[in-house]
C-alpha cells in the first residue's frame, strides 16, 4: 500500500476513523485543534458523531455517555485540558467504560505555553485523577505511530474495558510525516459489548456506575480493576530497544525525544562511546524488563525528557540501583539538540566511573 | 381477588431510600409510569445525578448511567447522539443541574438536544445534610446561612425556567409541584408530555418538579407540602415557559 503525506493530528484522526471510532466529542485548545476539526467535516460523512462540547469537562463526560452506549468514543485536548477531564476519566476508569483520551502534550505547569513537552508523565501513568486506577499510555514517536497506536487503542479499551491515553508531545501533533494508512474496518467486525446502556428492560438492563456505596463492595471491584492492571502489564508492555546490546550509556526517552536521542547515539558510538537507546512505547505498563536487562552491561542510564524529570523515577524503579540513573531534561517548550543530549551522555559514563572510584 | 392497582413495572422492587414525607418518590413513580404508558419501556436509558437521587439507577428498571456530578446532560448527549432513537431521561436535583452542572444545563439546552431532564427542585443540598442550594429561598435556613439566605452575602436564588426559556432551542418548559393531588396529576400530565415530545423527535424537554424536603427543612412533611404551596411556589411560580407545540415561544 502505498503512503501518503500526512499531518501528525490527521494520523490520530485516521487511526481512530478506521478502527470503528464514530463518537469525538472536544474542546478547542492548542495545539491539538487539527483533530477536531477534522472530526468535525468527517464524522458526518461517515455517520459518526462530533460534538463541539462547551467545555473539556463536558466533552469527557459525552465520551462516558457514548462509550458507554457501546460506540468507540474519543476525546482529545492539551495539557491545560487534560487536567479538566480527570474527573471524568476517573469516573470511566471505574465504571469500566472503553474509551480513548488523546494528550497532545504542551509546555505546564498551569496555562504554561503552546510549545512541545513532556510535563504530564505522572499525571498519564499514576492515574491523574482521584482514586486507585490507571490508563493505558502509548506513547508515539513518529505520525505513523500516532496512526498506528490510536487505532490500536480502540482494539485495547474494548478488550480491557480501560480506557486508553494516547500521550503525544506538540511535536507529534505539528509533524508531517508519510503514513500509511491501515484500512477501513468494518463497524461489523468490532465484538459486540454484552455491559453496554443501549436500551435496555426488566431483566435485561444493565447500570453504569462508579458508586459502590458498600465498602464489602467496592474493595473486590478497585481489586478487580487492579487484576485488569496486572494483565495488561503481563499482555501489553512495548518498548523499541535501539543497540543495547553491548551498550555502555543506555539513554532512555519516549516520543519524539527518542528520535534525537537514537541520532546522539549514533553520533557517540562514532566517537567510540557504546551508546544504545530504550525508548518505552507503552508507559503504563512501563516496560520495565528491559532497564532490568540492560543494567547487566551498561555502565549508566541516561534519561532525557521535556520535563524537569518524571519518567527518570520508573527508569529508576526499574534499574533498582543496579546501575546510576542520570537525567538531563528542558522544560517551557524548548527541545534539546542531539549535541546536548552527546554531551550529557558522556557526564553521564563520567560521573559513573567516579562513583565507582569513591 | 381482582388487581385494581399495581406499582408500574417501570420501577423495580428495591426499597426506595428517600426520607418519609419527601416527594421525590412520587417523582419517580410518574417518570416511570409516563415511560411505561408510552411504551417505551425498551427504548429507555436514565441518567442519575449526584445528590438525593444518586440511587436512581436501583429503582427505574431501564438501563441507567450514573453520571458525575452536574454533568448528566453533557452523558445524555453522549448517549442520544449516538443512538438517537432510544429515549433518553436526566434526573437531577438542583444542586447537581443549578449549581455545578449549570454550564452542562444551559449548553444542553442551547443545542437543543433531543432529551428530556426532569429537575427536582427542593431548595437544598439534601444528600450532603442541608447545605444551601442555589435554589435555597430569601431567608430560608440552611446549614451554611444559618440565619436564612441573605441575598446581601448569598445572592438570589436562579430560577432555570425562566432562565432557559431565554434560549431558542428548547422545545417544552415547564415547572410543576407535588404539594398536593391535584398537582401531582398535572405534574404527571407535564412530564408525560415531555418524554412524548421526546419521543417524537421534537427537541430539548425540560420539566422543573418543585419537592418537599422534610428532614432538611426541618417540618413535618405536611407542613411542608403547605410551605411548597405559600413560599416555594412564590418564588418559582408553576406554568409553562416554553411548549413550541402551543406555539408558546
Amino acid at each position: 500500500m502505498s503512503k501518503i503525506l500526512l499531518h501528525g493530528t490527521e494520523a490520530i484522526c485516521e487511526g481512530a476513523i478506521r478502527n470503528g471510532c464514530r463518537a469525538f466529542f472536544g474542546y478547542p485548545i492548542t495545539p491539538q485543534n487539527e483533530v477536531p476539526e477534522y472530526m468535525s467535516a468527517v464524522m458526518p460523512k461517515i455517520g459518526g458523531v462530533f460534538v463541539q462540547a462547551e467545555s473539556e469537562v463536558a466533552a469527557i463526560n459525552m465520551v462516558y455517555g457514548a462509550g458507554g452506549a457501546g460506540v468507540r468514543a474519543m476525546t482529545s485536548s492539551s495539557s491545560p485540558g487534560i487536567s479538566l477531564k480527570q474527573e471524568g476519566i476517573s469516573y470511566i476508569a471505574c465504571a469500566r467504560i472503553p474509551c480513548v483520551v488523546v494528550n497532545i502534550m504542551r509546555a505546564g505547569p498551569g496555562l504554561g505555553g503552546i510549545l512541545p513537552a513532556q510535563g504530564d508523565y505522572f499525571q498519564a501513568t499514576k492515574g491523574g485523577g482521584h482514586g486507585d486506577y490507571h490508563l493505558l499510555v502509548l506513547a508515539p514517536s513518529s505520525v505513523q505511530e500516532a496512526c498506528d497506536f490510536t487505532y490500536r487503542a480502540f482494539d485495547l479499551a474494548d478488550k480491557y474495558r480501560v480506557p486508553v491515553m494516547i500521550l503525544a508531545d506538540g511535536m507529534i501533533g505539528q509533524l508531517m510525516e508519510p503514513v500509511e494508512l491501515p484500512p477501513m474496518r468494518a463497524l461489523s467486525d468490532i465484538p459486540k459489548k454484552d455491559w453496554a446502556t443501549d436500551g435496555g428492560y426488566g431483566e435485561n438492563r444493565r447500570v453504569l456506575n462508579s458508586l459502590i456505596i458498600k465498602p464489602e463492595e467496592l474493595e473486590p471491584h478497585v481489586n478487580e480493576m487492579q487484576r485488569t492492571y496486572d494483565e495488561i502489564a503481563a499482555n501489553e508492555k512495548m518498548c523499541e530497544k535501539f543497540m543495547t546490546d553491548d551498550a555502555e550509556i543506555v539513554i532512555t526517552a519516549y516520543g519524539t525525544v527518542a528520535r534525537i536521542c537514537k541520532s546522539a547515539a549514533k553520533t557517540l558510538r562514532k566517537q567510540g562511546i557504546k551508546a544504545g537507546v530504550i525508548r518505552p512505547i507503552t508507559l503504563y505498563p512501563f516496560p520495565s524488563e528491559a532497564y532490568e536487562e540492560a543494567a547487566n552491561g551498561a555502565k549508566a542510564f541516561l534519561t532525557v525528557e521535556l520535563s524537569l524529570g518524571q519518567m527518570v523515577e520508573d527508569v529508576r524503579l526499574s534499574v533498582n540501583g543496579k546501575k546510576p540513573v542520570y537525567f538531563y531534561g528542558r522544560t517551557g517548550g524548548n527541545v534539546m539538540d542531539e549535541e546536548e543530549i552527546v554531551q550529557a551522555a558522556k557526564d553521564a559514563l563520567a560521573k559513573a566511573e567516579l562513583a565507582k572510584e569513591v | 381477588m381482582a388487581k385494581v392497582f399495581q406499582k408500574t413495572k417501570m420501577l423495580t422492587d428495591a426499597h426506595l431510600h428517600y426520607c418519609p414525607g419527601c416527594t421525590h418518590g412520587i417523582v419517580h413513580r410518574l417518570v416511570a409510569e409516563s415511560i411505561e404508558e408510552l411504551g417505551l419501556q425498551d427504548k429507555a436509558i436514565g441518567i442519575a445525578p449526584v445528590g438525593c437521587a444518586v440511587f436512581a439507577y436501583d429503582y427505574f428498571n431501564c438501563d441507567m448511567q450514573e453520571a458525575a456530578h452536574g454533568r448528566a446532560p453533557a452523558v445524555a448527549t453522549g448517549i442520544k447522539r449516538c443512538l438517537p432513537d432510544r429515549l433518553v431521561f436526566v434526573y437531577q436535583g438542583d444542586g447537581d443541574l443549578a449549581s455545578i452542572g449549570m454550564a452542562e444545563t444551559v449548553h444542553a439546552a442551547a443545542r437543543g438536544e433531543n432529551i428530556t431532564i426532569i429537575f427536582i427542585n427542593n431548595s437544598i443540598y439534601g444528600m450532603t445534610g442541608g447545605q444551601m442550594a442555589p435554589t435555597t429561598l430569601i431567608g430560608q435556613k440552611a446549614t451554611t446561612c444559618q440565619n436564612g439566605r441573605d441575598p446581601a452575602v448569598n445572592g438570589y436564588p436562579i430560577r432555570v425556567c425562566e432562565l432557559l426559556a431565554t434560549l431558542d432551542a428548547p422545545y417544552y418548559i415547564e415547572r410543576v409541584s407535588t404539594h398536593d393531588v391535584k398537582h401531582v396529576l398535572a405534574a404527571k400530565k407535564a412530564i408525560k408530555k415531555a418524554l412524548r415530545f421526546q419521543a417524537e423527535g421534537r427537541g430539548y424537554s425540560f420539566v422543573e418538579v418543585l419537592v418537599s424536603c422534610p428532614t432538611n427543612w426541618h417540618m413535618k412533611p405536611i407542613e411542608a407540602l403547605r410551605f411548597m404551596a405559600e413560599e416555594t411556589s412564590k418564588t418559582f411560580p408553576l406554568g409553562v415557559y416554553r411548549d413550541k407545540s402551543e406555539g408558546r415561544e
